[in-house]
């Protein structure tokens, strides 16, 4: 769907990315992780056109970006706004139409959204007249209403409470299943885990980790293991530095070059395994260990 | 081409259907008028009431008659100039007029004293008076007799005549030409700089509320600014449209009413001169009115669609530009001044130089330089410009606009992305030079 190839931007006094490649495939939600700065809003803004590369290629299906392919684009950036005095409905429409949709098709298109949210009836207020929340569904269907294929979302649940970014959530992924690519840039991990199929994590202008959650993971794993122990047939090492509750043992083991199922069977002479699971890092703790190493280079 | 027509679309119903335009609108016409009449009305009733103001004069060369006139009278009480002075500042008299004894031929050392500072008007009035006394003066001691003196004082107006290429004969009048210039070199000037704010606050608008960013996903930054330049001077075009609609139509009304003739009917009388000659009385009137029929009103009014345009369109880029610079209209003030600043040059020089001589050098070049051209040029019109230099001036001040927008649209299209940071000079420079 889409694929990056060594991107490069500078500004006058410092590199925004540097020989950065990615490939999102069609119909994923694919994460864009990294820090303040790394140069994530100067990629996104790159594949929204809004400004260019030094060198490199961006291809939307195969072929380099074109001003046509604004269409095929919605575009939620983080710091983002609505004309605070335009109606719901007249702002709606002159987005939809700035991104290339007839003035009918807008309207359709509008309808049916203000719909499916449940908000037909703010179509005549102003956005100064509606709350934050309410400002950020109307900001959401910008960005959706022209049908995009690709969808980019930079911090799209900021601003959100809880039960609305629910909704926005569940809006993601109904989109995904039609088919629509979706670029989540966040700092919030806890949506990526919930969400994104591929992330790719960028630091200090460099892509520094991309892959499917699950490759990623695995990639991290410490090679530790959670163990809980009972019915203790022998003294366990001290080594170990076991805690008991009662007659449940529980400590974290080091594979240390054993394969798992060696280590098992030197746990079950000590007694009854009850619990024997491998430690996996969250993505909190995967970007974390990442951004620190690769800050500190 | 089509997303530049949906910008001016939103520029320009969004300022039309706001209340406020339509209040503007509505009432400019009539506050204007309004406001003029309140000033003649002052005028006026000051004069009626006008309490004759009595100078003391103490004339020691006992050559001067001050005659009295409706607003001021003289008169010579007493003869010490401290017991005048008293007077005056014991609210008795006026002002104390002191003429020593003077040489005629070098007349130094006349005083007029007060307690407020007397108005042009008064010390115009003294200074002729005294002027044309000690002329008589001179003449009576070179032996002509005052008699003779009065039967040679007339009264005269000249009326001004220039003469076109082909001899054809046009009746020239400096004050029609003077109000002319005088309005409409301030209603560019006024456009230029109520719109251009228009412009800025927009941009300010777009680029603090952060909707410029999604904008800018879908059309380029030049074509937003653009439509946006576009689009607000569409909206001044309508609102001067209806204001010249309003206006005529009350004038007309109001000329219905006190019983004037009709400007038809008055062409009518001016396209038959002998008519218009046997009737003495409408001899003023249509002297303006022959004066007005003179005045080359294609090219005028072309003339003034062409600067007005042209003036709005070369500042409104750079007010687009540095509405683009900052985040907030308050930190735009350090950017007006390079706008203003020519501007107001252009505003001066149509009092100063271009009203007043407007074959001046320093006219000329005004209305050559694109940057003061479409103020100062409107001040010349009505006088008649070669048309060598109308045609250098308006094809300067399109090079003049292109230029700015040119330059305008390097900075806006990197201005509006940028947020907290306080452009100096230097880096709006490195926005120009910068490639994208």
């Amino acid at each position: 769907m889409l694929q990056i190839t060594q991107l490069n931007k500078s500004y006058e006094n410092h590199k925004a990315l540097t020989d950065v490649s990615l490939s999102v495939p069609k119909g994923v939600i694919f994460g864009l992780l990294g820090p303040n700065g790394a140069g994530k809003t100067t990629l996104i803004r790159i594949i929204n056109q809004i400004i260019e590369q030094d060198s490199g290629t961006v291809e939307l299906d195969g072929k380099p970006l074109s001003p046509e392919d604004i269409k095929k684009i919605g575009y939620l950036p983080e710091e983002r706004g609505l004309y605070k005095k335009m109606k719901v409905w007249d702002q709606l429409v002159y987005f939809a139409r700035l991104k290339g949709l007839s003035q009918d098709e807008a309207k359709r298109q509008i309808k049916s959204w203000l719909e499916k949210l449940e908000i037909a009836s703010w179509r005549d207020k102003k956005i100064e007249d509606l709350s934050k929340g309410m400002a950020q569904k109307i900001q959401f269907i910008s960005t959706v209403v022209h049908r995009p294929s690709l969808l980019i979302l930079d911090e799209p649940f900021s601003g959100f409470d809880p039960v609305n970014a629910e909704i926005i959530k569940n809006e993601i992924l109904e989109l995904k299943k039609n088919g629509t690519t979706v670029i989540l840039s966040t700092h919030r991990m806890e949506s990526v885990e919930l969400l994104c199929d591929q992330i790719a994590m960028i630091n200090r202008s460099r892509k520094i980790l991309d892959g499917t959650i699950r490759e990623v993971k695995s990639s991290f794993r410490p090679e530790v293991f959670q163990i809980s122990l009972a019915r203790i047939k022998r003294d366990l090492p001290m080594e170990w530095i076991a805690n008991n509750q009662g007659d449940i043992w529980d400590f974290t083991l080091p594979l240390s070059g054993r394969m798992p199922n060696q280590l098992l069977n030197e746990l079950m002479e000590f007694g009854e395994v009850m619990e024997f699971r491998e430690q996996i890092p969250s993505m909190e703790e995967i970007f974390i260990h990442q951004v620190k190493s690769t800050s500190h280079e | 081409m089509n997303k530049i027509f949906l910008v001016i679309q939103r520029e320009y119903l969004s300022r039309v259907k706001k209340k406020s335009f339509l209040i503007a609108t509505l009432l400019t016409p009539l506050i204007f008028p309004a406001i003029m009449g309140v000033f003649v009305w002052i005028a006026m009733s000051e004069k009626e009431n006008q309490s004759l103001r009595i100078i003391e004069v103490i004339d020691e060369t006992d050559l001067f008659f001050m005659e009295s006139s409706e607003q001021y009278a003289f008169t010579s009480s007493v003869d010490d100039p401290e017991e005048a002075k008293q007077m005056v500042q014991e609210g008795d008299r006026y002002g104390f007029l002191h003429i020593p004894k003077i040489d005629l031929a070098n007349p130094q050392g006349i005083q007029f004293y007060g307690v407020e500072n007397p108005s042009l008007s008064l010390m115009g009035y003294l200074e002729s008076a005294l002027k044309r006394k000690i002329e008589d003066q001179k003449l009576y001691q070179l032996g002509i007799d005052p008699k003779v003196l009065k039967e040679i004082r007339t009264d005269i107006s000249i009326q001004s005549i220039t003469l076109g290429e082909q001899g054809e004969e046009k009746v020239n009048d400096a004050t029609v030409n003077y109000a002319l210039g005088f309005i409409s070199g301030i209603l560019i000037y006024v456009f230029i700089f109520v719109y251009g704010n228009q412009i800025m606050q927009g941009v300010i608008e777009e680029k603090s509320s952060r909707i410029v960013e999604i904008l800018v996903s879908s059309l380029k930054p030049f074509q937003l600014m653009m439509g946006k330049i576009v689009g607000i001077g569409a909206v001044g075009l309508t609102q001067f449209l209806i204001w010249v609609l309003l206006i005529g139509t009350l004038s007309t009304v109001v000329m219905g009413v006190l019983g004037m003739q009709m400007p038809q009917q008055q062409a009518m009388e001016l396209a038959n001169p002998e008519f218009a000659q046997a009737t003495p009385d409408a001899g003023e009137v249509a002297t303006i009115l022959q004066v007005i029929n003179g005045i080359d009103f294609v090219t005028l009014v072309f003339s003034f669609i062409i600067y007005f345009l042209g003036g709005y369109l070369l500042y409104g880029a750079l007010f687009a530009a540095v509405g683009s610079a900052v985040d907030a209209p308050s930190d735009a003030q350090q950017f007006m001044f390079p706008i203003t600043i020519p501007l107001i040059v252009a505003y001066m020089g149509l009092f100063v130089f271009v009203l007043q001589d407007p074959t001046s050098s320093a006219s000329f070049w005004l209305s050559i330089i694109p940057l003061t051209s479409p103020i100062a040029m409107m001040g010349r019109i009505s006088y008649g410009v070669p048309f060598w230099e109308l045609a250098l001036s308006m094809g300067l001040l399109v090079l003049g606009f292109l230029f700015t927008t040119w330059l305008a649209g390097k900075i806006y299209r990197i201005g509006i992305l940028m947020h907290g940071t306080k452009p100096t000079y230097r880096i709006l420079w490195k926005w120009i030079k910068a490639s994208q």
